[in-house]
């Protein structure tokens, strides 16, 4: 595996990382100490991360400071302000944030305390995924740890900085972890979308100022805030910054969560960190940054894992979260797998998502059992095309738009010997079970 | 119907934390279902809009839009085996046609003798560990036949 400076997890290794008094051995809270007892201002806060390059991690890649530098002006509007940390990890692939919730809670807190502090938010809410309950237990327990250390709450470290970090439970739907569905369900309704503009740093929670960041985004601060955007910018490339936690998943043979400059090529991940595909078998397809990013066939496989090298193979770099699939895999059933997500998850406001969805999976599903017309492989990319880029509320639509796109693209072929054989192809892969499918 | 004492002291502390009472709605219906065998009952989805002054349809509206709240009743043991991408990629189908085998239920059934009911469930976050499934909060992980026989054995 290649040698490169990591930071993230090697804090996790240690035996109970998740404990206050761990987390202060390894150098917890000497980032925010440094911040308050300095002291460094909001704006000295703000302007590091800009120079930093952080980018989010949550999927869009959106440059943290610059997001920060968003929450409109104190000395013109005094309303309260929130930063909401996105902790709903729901994009299929993407299995990074439980790692850190689970083994560096501390390290969360500490970087919501300097993130609010920089925007001057009185609360931070952690929106954490109803399933992930040892990760929200975790990150409970460090809250209360840190409160009584007098780390959260007022006058934290005895200055007249005070801040509330609250935690806050999902219930199972996807759609909350897009930051505006994540609003309304904070607020206690429906996940539904909120049309943008108004952004959220405008009109967020409860009408109020707001902030929505990844926790592996916030995670980074303390790291930045302590070491310098220096060291920073000397992981990874020029636009995308130091390392990113990568989730390798399906048909490798060392499937895990794995600390990784940006910039090195998917082949290298592959074969070098995950230790090839498994059951020594050929490479067919590749989901390069979660199930919304395009599927890129075996030839891209040396493609630089960075936001603006994965765009310019025709995909997006997503979550990071990279799922490989071996030769015998039918990525027609992959395609109808990943459209009967997004159509369990549409929230139904618009008709593009609510219909295009419910459409393509069940065209995927004809053709994956042999039932399909050639019609229906171009029906895919005019269904596809009508539902994206930019015509709903929300990104979901789009992210069940491009996988299809990216699999008639590469894959038509597959999807044509389906049609022609009336049947799937690659032996084995397609028998309907149950009721499951 | 009313919420039970002790539960309407642990809501009045936790609507606490939000600038608005219903942001504890969530929440509070977690708590609601828990101590009711893992359900919400039209009942208590009244109860519960009582304590937060709305209407019940209000509430109706989150409970039936959010998967993890249930209006039936499951059974003693709720296994949900995830079915998306990474664990279907790694044996999701198998381990789908094991759990119903080895419980006797079928998928969103319940088996005959109550012990057990079966859901699909889109991806939980442990792909890297896949195939998985997920039972009372407990993740089950890197998941083959003897391995589902064996923790659904277990269960009392
Ligand atoms: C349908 C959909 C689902 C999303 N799910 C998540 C999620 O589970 N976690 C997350 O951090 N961001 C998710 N996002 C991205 C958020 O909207 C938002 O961009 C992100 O939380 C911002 O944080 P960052 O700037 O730190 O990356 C999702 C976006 C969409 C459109
Ligand atoms: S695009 Fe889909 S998920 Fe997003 S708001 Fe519209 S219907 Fe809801
Ligand atoms: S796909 Fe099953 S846990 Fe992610």
């Amino acid at each position: 595996m290649s040698a490169h400076p990591t930071y993230m997890l090697d804090r996790c290794e240690v035996a109970d990382s998740h404990t206050l008094k761990v987390y202060r051995e390894n150098g917890g809270y000497e980032a925010l100490e440094k911040v308050l007892k300095t002291p460094l201002s909001p704006e000295d806060v703000i302007a590091v991360l800009k120079d930093s390059g952080l980018r989010g991690r949550g999927g869009a890649g959106f440059p943290t400071g610059l997001k920060w530098s968003f929450m409109p002006d104190v000395a013109k509007d005094d309303r309260p302000r929130y930063l909401a940390v996105n902790a709903d990890e729901s994009e299929p692939g993407t299995c990074k944030d439980r790692v850190l919730l689970r083994e560096d809670p501390h390290g969360l807190i500490e970087g919501i305390l300097i993130a609010c502090y920089a925007m001057r938010a009185e609360a931070a809410y952690v929106y954490v995924r109803g399933e992930y309950r040892l990760p929200y237990e975790r990150v409970a327990a460090a809250i209360d740890e840190a409160r009584a250390a007098g780390l959260v709450g007022e006058n934290v470290m005895g200055t007249d900085f005070s801040c509330q970090i609250w935690m806050h439970k999902g219930a199972g739907a996807y759609i909350c972890g897009e930051e505006t569905g994540l609003m309304e369900s904070l607020e206690g309704k429906r996940g539904h979308p909120r049309p943008k503009p108004p952004f959220p740093a405008g009109y967020g929670l409860w009408g109020n100022p707001t902030t929505v960041n990844n926790v592996e985004t916030i995670q980074n601060v303390p790291f930045i805030v302590s070491r310098g955007a220096e060291w920073f910018r000397s992981m990874g490339t020029e636009k995308s910054t130091g390392n990113f936690l990568c989730g390798i998943s399906g048909h490798v043979e060392r499937p895990g969560v794995y600390e990784l400059p940006f910039g090195l090529s998917a082949r290298s991940i592959l074969e070098e960190v995950a230790g090839g595909v498994w059951k020594g078998r050929e490479l067919k397809a590749f989901f390069p940054g979660g199930s919304s990013t395009g599927v890129l066939p075996a030839g891209s496989i040396d493609v630089a894992m960075d936001h603006d090298s994965v765009k310019g193979a025709g995909s997006m770099f997503g979550t990071g979260a990279m799922i490989f699939m071996d030769e015998t895999t039918c990525v027609t059933r992959i395609a109808e797998v990943t459209l009967r997500f997004y159509e369990h998850e549409s929230c139904g406001q618009c008709s593009q998502c609510r219909e295009g969805t419910q459409w393509l999976h069940q065209i995927f599903r004809r053709i994956e059992r042999g039932q399909g017309t050639m019609d229906d492989v171009d029906m895919l990319s005019t269904l596809a095309s009508g539902m994206a880029p930019g015509k709903t509320i929300c990104a979901l639509s789009d992210a069940a738009a491009i996988p299809t796109h990216s699999v008639v693209k590469h894959f038509r072929d597959e999807l044509e010997e389906h049609v022609r054989l009336g049947r799937c192809p690659l032996a084995g892969t397609s028998q309907p079970v149950g009721a499951g499918a | 119907m009313t919420l039970a004492p002790a539960l309407v002291a642990e809501l009045d502390e936790l609507v606490t934390h939000y600038p608005e009472k219903r942001a504890a709605l969530i929440p509070a219906l977690h708590r609601i279902q828990e101590e009711n065998a893992g359900w919400i009952s039209p009942e208590l989805m009244e109860a519960c809009a009582g304590y937060f002054g709305l209407e019940p349809v209000e509430v109706w509206g989150v409970v039936s839009f959010y998967p993890m709240f249930r209006t039936t009743p499951p059974g003693k043991h709720l296994v949900n085996v995830c079915h998306n991408i990474s664990c279907e990629l790694r044996g999701a189908r198998d381990v789908i046609d094991q759990v119903c085998r080895v419980t006797g239920a079928s998928v969103h059934g319940t088996s005959a003798d109550g012990r057990f009911t079966v859901e699909t469930v889109e991806c939980q976050g442990a792909c890297a560990n896949a195939p998985m499934m997920e039972i009372a909060g407990e993740y089950h992980e890197d998941l083959d036949a003897a391995k589902v026989e064996r923790i659904l054995g277990d269960l009392a």
